[in-house]
């Protein structure tokens, strides 16, 4: 950057290509964010309508409004999309559009590689949802454990699209993975040492080494199913020897830190949100660094802690137990140090702080459900029943999507230069609230009381349909309240760009550039001497900013759009979806081959084309 | 790469390593899990076939349609000589490194092509052995040991394929002379995939062919 | 001031308790509850469970209590000074990671005692019980007594019940949430669950780890009797059962010299013959044993043994009253009774043919 010459001037009034095929070809992180956050958005709300049809399946006992294989698929690709399609793109949104913003960098490391995992995610979010249209939705649970998934006791194409879906979208997140981590590691403005950088930054960064460490296990896994279920292999097949326990394992190596991708990007928007709206700094920003670190260590040393039940001894069952309830400890630390953020703060009751309340809120609520069952004989009377709907809905839902949505609040003005309407914010934010309450906390009553998961209905004796009805109800508004929220969008996007560059005196980069950002995002990087640079300014310019104007920006050299990046997702989509065709079509490694060659050649154009 | 090569010189990064280099080290990172899983499997179902053949001892085969005593399947010189071919590429490509950093394309070329050479007979000696052990009734599904030698060592075989064809591609714009010292680290990055690649094998050799 | 805070404690001391009687008011109503133990088992998980529940109540009292006070009390305008910029605090932060880590502590000691008390069989004088979880139906087999049975398990009260579990499919989860926790039934390995019934009666069951399609619909009933009722019966069940003598029971061919006991037992005989038929020709012994069939000594079926299939309260894994109309029902097409079932008619039957399987059935007492 430093020698080339940056011109400052005013911006005049260049037109801003908005075709569609620059939206194909872009790698902007900006960009490649609002695409994520758009789709990822499309798919949570499949994933809502999911939800709802069980809740009226389970609304009164013996019910018939969808069958029981129907309610399995529901279940199993409600789970799939929430944390596939929904929770961790949203994040990937997060990640896109501001670690680059908050560290001061003009994009990610590999802007092409970025285009590349949302258009790789994007195909492999269509290809599992395909299955819908052909009546071949997965239907063996998001957990997918074999030997149920083999088959012998899944016959049919659904468990392929979920195996080869989730495939695919393992590579968009690995590579994503890879995106941001180098980003951290390398791009970072002058000054900003690792222990300057925002927490949001830091929870991401600490997801994404989560990510490269977790998703080869499940992708391993994954290989093993796809073999048994059609090379002949039998590596869960106990009649050719093999262990279904394996499956559990593997599975839940990856699915616990899986857990924590999910939700350290809500708590690092969360801590960003606090100390804005308290307007004082982060309580113990190195110990909330610590205790993220630390989570994720723990993180992978708890995993069979989902399998208490399956008689895997006392030995195991006392290590797991224990290092389990390790982990409530940084939790811990976390949340007494956000209550520690507010103490004594001055308290800007605005949306994001709202949500970012909500969550901080419930999730208290799930990680002490959490520990109640981090005790395995405990814990035999809770797996596999409401009781841990109900903990996971308040982890990663009054968890992770209150903290996104805390997230969005706060940031949707920096992304579209418009503010959000604060009125209907916090009407969203009490329908959410309310909603979320009354259909997730009786679940806890309903587990205690003997509900098992995944039950398409139960019989009337039970006396399950009193809370289930209610839980019903308290669905519909929490539908409701994401209308809300659209309506919210919707208003927003048709009135006149209203947002000032920093509506929230907020403490991080991103808030000194005009909002939307340009294209290069900053002209000047601004110098960074603590974790709150835009603080640091401000105080320094007597309490005030000026506006930041758009200048030209002439003469920064910018990343070029690329279509390669598509071609090598289709190419990748070619090569693993293939194998959907093993039984239909004799000669289906044709199509694999294809795919390979398309995948090849656009990998090959991609390393060949100039990259700026 | 023409220019970006260039824009990375002129990018300045935090570490003050290029990016690229920090990615593959990344990868390299997240493909020790891949390793790990795919190890592991071998190790928890070692001794649990419920039929032959079997790595080193005799046992009850499905041959020719019938069940016959067969003997253990591996060719240890075989694998050894391919395992010292392939720790020998590693010091290859290191001089090829060497060579690119100097300028010296003679020395480029000849120890890059003899690295490609190596790896893709490291690659023939285990299509070679896959096909034998077919002919000997081991097939994919045959039993454990069968399904978790050949998904371990085809995902390594995958990878060192890979490579050569990385290398190859690195081959061609040397002796096309597109491979100058000011881009070598071009080559440097492909140089420490391979080494990764290697020092896999150096796992699985002695976990897979050696422990009995 | 004195008073104010001696309520906030003794209200501290006593919330934990009063969230536990709302559960356990609500507990009775459902006969799959945790809360009311009436097994040995489940009572050592319930007194764990009540532990946690009371440290994690005051927890909860006492962080949700902060972070709702801070919100009330740290109100600011737009235009407030800007408060005091802390950046920290390592005392409290030490304290807060060690007061969790001490709460935890506390609980951690039970339960690891616990995890040894409750992972392995029970020794001593117990009855052994087989479990076999089925597509979507239980089996429980008493190799002690001779007993094959389906998806009602008799316990005799007071006494130590044994399982020893494993499934013939795919895996399910044992659980009797009023007895004990539950425990996982894997193909290839046998897990081991135990319990005492405290009390007679009958109480509700249900597999808990998805295992397709009709997961919902795998319910059990363990019937708890005096230990004299459970002999009579284990005597009554034995006779006939695959286990004992193949199935094999000799033919009572006296004719009784009473006129109405001779017509009778004609009658009862015709029925047997007629429902025998049915039972071959129909195909139903390709997966059920029968007392009388050929299959009477087959214990490694798809179905479940149905020779004393009159004597059950239920069928179709607890999903139907034993009933002559729910028999009719089931037997005129499973499929629509429990979509998917892997009971499968090679043709379908008439009406008269039903009502011979049913009256056949049913006499299996």
């Amino acid at each position: 950057m430093a020698t080339s010459v940056i011109d400052r001037s005013p911006a005049t009034h260049a037109p801003e290509n908005t075709g569609i095929w620059s939206w194909i070809t872009t790698v902007d992180h900006k960009r490649i964010g609002i695409l994520y956050g758009a789709t990822a958005f499309l798919f949570f709300l499949i994933g809502g309508l999911e939800a709802l049809f069980m809740r009226i399946q389970l609304m009164k006992p013996d019910n018939t409004f969808v069958s029981a294989a129907t309610f399995n698929s529901l279940f199993t690709m409600h789970g799939t999309t929430m944390i596939f399609l929904g929770v961790m793109p949203l994040s990937a949104m997060f990640f896109n559009y501001f670690i680059p913003l908050q560290i001061g960098a003009r994009d990610v490391a590999f802007p092409r590689l970025n285009a590349f995992s949302y258009w790789v995610f994007l195909l492999g979010g269509l290809f599992i949802n395909f299955s819908w249209l052909i009546n071949a939705a997965p239907n063996a649970g998001w957990f997918g454990y074999a030997n149920l998934t083999e088959r012998t006791y899944s016959p049919g194409l659904n468990t392929d699209f979920w195996v080869l879906g989730l495939q695919i979208l393992g590579i968009a997140s690995m590579a994503a993975a890879i995106n941001f981590f180098v980003t951290i590691v390398n791009l970072r403005a002058p000054g900003m040492k690792m222990l300057r950088m925002p927490m949001f930054v830091w929870m991401s960064f600490i997801t994404q080494i989560l990510l490269l460490l977790a998703f080869p296990v499940i992708t391993i896994a994954l290989v093993f199913l796809m073999m048994d279920r059609h090379f002949g292999t039998h590596f869960f097949i106990p009649e050719g020897g093999g262990d279904p326990i394996l499956w559990q394992h593997l599975f839940w190596i990856f699915g616990h830190p899986e857990v924590y991708i999910l939700i350290l990007p809500a708590f690092g928007i969360v801590s960003e949100v606090l100390p804005v709206f308290s307007r004082k700094p982060l309580f113990g920003y190195t110990a909330m660094v610590f205790s993220g670190a630390f989570i994720a260590f723990l993180g992978f040393g708890v995993w069979s802690h989902h399998m208490f039940a399956t008689g895997m001894g006392p030995f195991a069952d006392s290590f797991f137990a224990l290092s389990t309830m390790l982990i409530a400890v940084p939790t811990g630390v976390k949340i007494f140090n956000w209550i520690g953020t507010l103490w004594g703060g001055s308290l800007q009751m605005k949306t994001p702080l709202y949500f970012a309340l909500g969550m901080i809120a419930m999730f208290i609520i799930g990680g002490l459900s959490g520990v109640m069952h981090s005790s395995p004989p405990a814990d035999l009377q809770q797996t596999d029943t409401y009781f841990v709907v109900a903990h996971f809905h308040y982890v990663l839902f009054g968890g992770s999507i209150f903290g996104l949505t805390a997230g969005a609040y706060y940031w949707f003005p920096k992304m579209f230069g418009r503010m959000l309407s604060e009125k209907i914010g916090k009407l969203h934010f009490w329908l959410m609230f309310i909603g979320f309450n009354v259909t997730f906390f009786p679940m806890h009553f309903l587990g205690l009381n003997g509900m098992p998961r995944r039950v398409y209905t139960y019989p009337a004796g039970l006396n399950f349909e009193f809370w289930n009805r209610i839980q019903t109800y308290g669905s519909l508004l929490l539908g409701v309240s994401f209308l809300v929220f659209i309506y919210n969008l919707w208003q927003a996007s048709r009135k006149p760009a209203d947002a000032p560059a920093d509506p929230w005196k907020g403490a991080t980069l991103e808030w000194l550039i005009p909002s939307p950002p340009q294209e290069f995002n900053f002209a000047d990087v601004p110098p960074v001497n603590s974790s709150m640079p835009a603080w640091d300014l401000r105080r320094a310019g007597g309490g005030q900013l000026p506006e930041p104007p758009r200048v030209s920006g002439a003469g920064i050299h910018m990343p070029r759009p690329s279509y390669w990046p598509v071609v090598a997702a289709f190419g990748v989509l070619g090569v693993i979806g293939s194998v959907l065709f093993t039984e239909a079509f004799p000669h289906w490694y044709f199509i694999t081959l294809g795919g390979a060659a398309v995948l090849f050649y656009g990998v090959y154009r991609w390393a060949f084309e100039p990259a700026f | 790469m023409s220019d970006a090569a260039a824009h990375a010189m002129e990018h300045h990064t935090s570490t003050g390593i290029d990016s690229r280099k920090v990615a593959i080290w990344t990868l390299i990172g997240s493909e020790c899990l891949f390793f790990a899983s795919l190890i592991s499997t071998y190790l928890v179902y070692k001794g649990k076939s419920l039929v032959g053949p079997l790595p080193h001892a005799e046992s009850q085969c499905m041959l020719h349609g019938a069940m016959q005593k067969c003997e253990g399947v591996f060719e240890i010189k075989l694998v050894t000589t391919g395992t010292a071919i392939l720790l020998f590429s590693s010091f290859f490509v290191v001089m090829a490194l060497y060579g690119a950093q100097k300028g010296n394309r003679k020395m480029l070329v000849g120890w890059l092509a003899a690295t490609v050479l190596c790896g893709l007979f490291f690659v023939s000696m285990q299509v070679y052995e896959f096909n034998h052990f077919y002919h000997k009734g081991m097939g994919y599904g045959t039993n454990l040991f069968s399904s978790t030698f050949y998904t371990l060592t085809g995902f390594h075989g995958s990878h060192v394929s890979v490579g050569v064809i990385w290398l190859s591609t690195l081959l061609v714009l040397a002796i096309r002379g597109k491979l100058p010292p000011e881009k070598s680290l071009n080559l440097e990055i492909a140089a420490l995939y391979w080494h990764f690649v290697d020092v896999v094998w150096i796992v699985i050799f002695p976990v897979v062919y050696l422990m009995r | 001031m004195e008073t104010r805070s001696g309520t906030i404690r003794r209200m501290a001391r006593y919330f934990p308790a009063i969230c536990l009687l709302v559960l356990l008011g609500c507990a009775k109503d459902y006969p799959q509850t945790t809360l009311l133990p009436r097994g040995d088992f489940a009572r050592l998980v319930d007194s764990l469970f009540r532990t946690t529940v009371f440290w994690a109540t005051i927890v909860f009292v006492l962080v949700e209590g902060a972070l709702v006070y801070a919100i009330l009390k740290f109100r600011g305008r737009p235009d407030d000074p800007e408060p005091r910029q802390t950046h920290g605090s390592t005392a409290l932060e030490i304290g807060w990671t060690i007061v969790p880590a001490l709460i935890l502590a506390i609980i951690a000691v039970p339960t690891v005692k616990t995890i040894f008390k409750t992972s392995d069989y029970a020794t001593g004088d117990v009855v052994t019980v087989e479990v076999l979880g089925h597509q979507w139906w239980w089996e429980f087999r008493y190799p002690g007594l001779g007993v094959v049975t389906a998806n009602e398990l008799h316990v005799p009260v007071g006494k130590t019940v044994n399982l020893r579990m494993t499934t013939a499919d795919v895996i399910h989860s044992f659980w009797v949430p009023q007895f004990a926790g539950k425990r996982d039934v894997m193909p290839g390995r046998h897990n081991p669950l135990w319990f005492k019934a405290e009390v007679t009666g009958v109480f509700s069951g249900q597999c808990a780890e998805f295992c397709g399609i009709q997961h919902a619909r795998m319910g059990f009933r363990v019937i708890s009797q005096s230990p004299e009722e459970f002999q009579a019966w284990a005597d009554s069940q034995k006779v006939g059962s695959p286990l004992v003598n193949k199935g094999v029971v000799p033919v009572d061919s006296t004719v009784p010299a009473d006129t109405a006991a001779r017509a009778a037992k004609v009658g009862r005989d015709s029925l047997m013959k007629a429902g025998l038929a049915l039972f071959n020709a129909g195909g139903c012994i390709g997966c059920h044993s029968m007392v009388g069939t050929a299959m009477a000594g087959t214990t490694a079926l798809r179905g479940p043994n149905l020779t004393h299939v009159g004597s059950r309260t239920t069928i179709v894994a607890g999903m139907l009253e034993n009933t002559e109309d729910n028999i009719r029902k089931w037997l005129s097409n499973p499929d629509s009774v429990k979509k998917g079932t892997l009971m499968v008619l090679p043709r379908k039957l008439t009406d008269a043919e039903i009502a011979t399987l049913v009256a056949y059935l049913r006499a299996h007492k």
